[in-house]
């Protein structure tokens, strides 16, 4: 009796999530794809055409800016922290507490520090440096984590084969459990390229809102201190400002389109390095 | 016995060295065959957990060396001295003398030349998550090793002294994780044996695997033992029985006997190694 009324629970729970998701994209498919126009599509962005081809440019941009930043970091120190400090240490400790803290502050939070750091006192502007530092702040803790839960799923037994047959310890890292720990990794990466991708809040007052593609061809590394848009950012101004409701949701279906497409081709990376090291006999 | 330890250590003190105490040692028992292993005055705490209580034992070179006793009496610990792996243990003190070719193997030897050395195959097979040859060819590589030929040369011959190169030479570049638990085994001990050790350490290396396996490789200790000193724990009475030269027993940390095998199965001195033999505790 009570065992029919769970599953009923779980099965309307299911239903009822399944519903507004497929209703959340319908409804932005409905309200979007009727703005899908050329001109939406335009490289140079007017008040007319309020084009999204400079903030999906900038997005990207911005996005393998901050992931390059971060990724990096938050990887070596996830490999110190469980491969080289001691797990009593102090130090390891007062880290992982700071980094599931920093996991569950608003992003609202992130974009002060960065105006008031990278913007103001480095004195970065509002520009694409600025909104890419931080966001690498930002995911820098869900990198971190993800990469130690991965190294940590790792048998120790593939340390220990490593070890046993007289190799160092950067090669037993890298060459025994790095590989089988990539794919989650990886995961991470993603994780955090989403965050990036759909981040509003941190960038509006470090990247600042300005509709065009920063000019590396005339200005070199100078245009790092260009401000830029995102698309989640350009959606943002576009549906606060109420005039272009309808290209408001058609960034969204573009936003959409391309998360989507980020998460398929990782998903293809990841089964693939599973293939790689989990054996395919 | 007690005072030749004593003694042992006196010289060691003095500026005879390892060698030198060791013959003395030696001269002392009336031994004959060379020891390609020796520990002597060997105490090991986990913490303020005292493990292995002043155990003095030989390995002789060429000889299958079995470690027997019950759960938890110190015998992992114990192989795992002999190639420092405790040194991944964080709170771990080893006290006492470990010998390699009568060099202090603590002190005189890298740590990672000690380990080419002195190789070891685990209880769980565990195979790396790469291909069989890429397995195999781990160890040379670490050590420097590069030309193509001559990894393949390595990585067959390995394969072959493991008997599985026939099982294996059509899929060398499958994933080592698509093999049996025995294949893994047997993998493993191609693998240690790429590097050419002296000394292979067995930890029940059998003890996860189905009888046609564990057949398997204990005929391959048999013909292993011509050219690598062998040092196995079993929990298996037969397969020491089957398969040493020499055993050993140990009860709660301590080395309560140590002779020729048959000696140990069929007289054994101590009344507690002839309870645990005839399978009266344990
Ligand atoms: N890393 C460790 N830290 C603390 N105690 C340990 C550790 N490894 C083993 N021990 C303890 O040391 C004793 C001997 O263990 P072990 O050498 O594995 O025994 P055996 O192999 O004979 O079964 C056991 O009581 C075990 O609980
Ligand atoms: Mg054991």
């Amino acid at each position: 009796m009570s065992s029919k009324v769970l599953r009923g629970l779980v099965y309307a729970g299911a239903t009822i999530t399944a519903l507004i998701l497929v209703g959340l994209v319908a409804f932005i498919l409905v309200k979007g794809v009727p703005y899908l126009t050329p001109s939406l599509f335009a490289w140079e962005y007017t008040s007319e055409n309020v084009s999204l081809m400079p903030a999906l440019i900038s997005t990207f941009l911005m996005a393998a800016l901050a992931l390059l930043l971060a990724v990096p970091t938050g990887i070596a120190s996830a490999i110190y922290l469980v491969e080289y400090a001691s797990e009593t240490s102090r130090f390891v400790r007062l880290v992982r507490v700071t980094t599931e803290t920093l996991q569950g502050i608003p992003s609202i939070i992130y974009g002060l520090f960065g105006l008031l750091f990278f913007t103001t006192l480095l004195g970065w502007g509002m520009s694409l440096l600025s909104g890419a530092f931080t966001l690498a702040v930002m995911v820098l803790p869900v990198i971190m984590r993800t990469t130690e839960e991965a190294l940590l799923a790792v048998p120790r037994s593939y340390r220990e084969g490593g070890f046993a047959l007289g190799a160092g310890r950067v090669r037993t890292v890298f060459r025994c459990v790095l590989p089988s720990a990539a794919p989650g990794i990886l995961g991470g990466a993603l994780l955090a390229l989403g965050r990036c991708v759909g981040e509003v809040a941190a960038l509006l007052f470090t990247a600042g809102t300005v509709a065009q593609v920063p000019d590396f061809a005339s200005q070199g590394v100078f245009a790092l201190f260009d401000s830029c848009r995102t698309l989640a950012e350009h959606m943002y101004v576009l549906a606060s400002e109420g005039l272009h409701v309808g290209e408001a949701y058609a960034t969204a279906v573009v936003l959409l389109v391309v998360v989507m497409l980020l998460n398929v081709g990782t998903n293809a990376a990841v089964g693939r390095l599973n293939g790689r090291t989990k054996g395919d006999a | 016995m007690l005072e030749a330890v004593a003694r042992t250590r006196d010289a060691l003190m003095g500026a005879g060295g390892v060698e030198e105490a060791l013959r003395g040692l030696r001269a002392e028992r009336g031994q004959e065959s060379a020891s390609k292993m020796s520990v002597i005055g060997l105490d090991l705490h986990y913490g303020s957990f005292h493990v292995l209580k002043d155990v003095s034992l030989d390995f002789p070179e060429r000889q299958v060396t079995a470690l027997i006793g019950p759960s938890g009496c110190g015998k992992s610990t114990l192989l795992k001295t002999l190639d420092r792996m405790n040194d991944l243990v964080p709170d771990c003190r080893v006290e006492g003398l470990v010998t390699l070719d009568g060099q202090n193997a603590y002190e005189d030897i890298p740590v990672n030349s000690l380990r080419r050395r002195v190789g070891m195959v685990f209880q769980q097979p565990n195979p790396f998550p790469m291909s069989i040859y890429d397995n195999v060819a781990f160890g040379p590589r670490t050590h420097g090793v590069q030309d193509r030929a001559q990894l393949d040369g390595i990585v067959e011959q390995s394969l072959r002294d493991a008997a599985m190169w026939d099982e294996v030479k059509d899929r060398l570049r499958k994933s080592a994780l698509g093999l049996s638990g025995g294949q893994q085994q047997r993998l493993c001990i191609a693998r240690a044996l790429a590097v050419k050790p002296e000394v292979l350490l067995l930890d029940e290396s059998t003890s996860a695997l189905d009888p046609i396996s564990t057949a398997k490789i204990e005929e391959l200790v048999g013909e292993l033992k011509r050219s690598y000193t062998v040092i196995m724990v079993t929990h298996n009475m037969l397969q020491a029985l089957r398969v040493s030269d020499k055993t050993a027993f140990f009860l709660l940390g301590e080395m309560v006997e140590a002779g020729p095998t048959e000696d140990i199965f069929t007289e054994p001195v101590d009344p507690r190694t002839a309870d645990y033999v005839a399978g009266r505790f344990g």
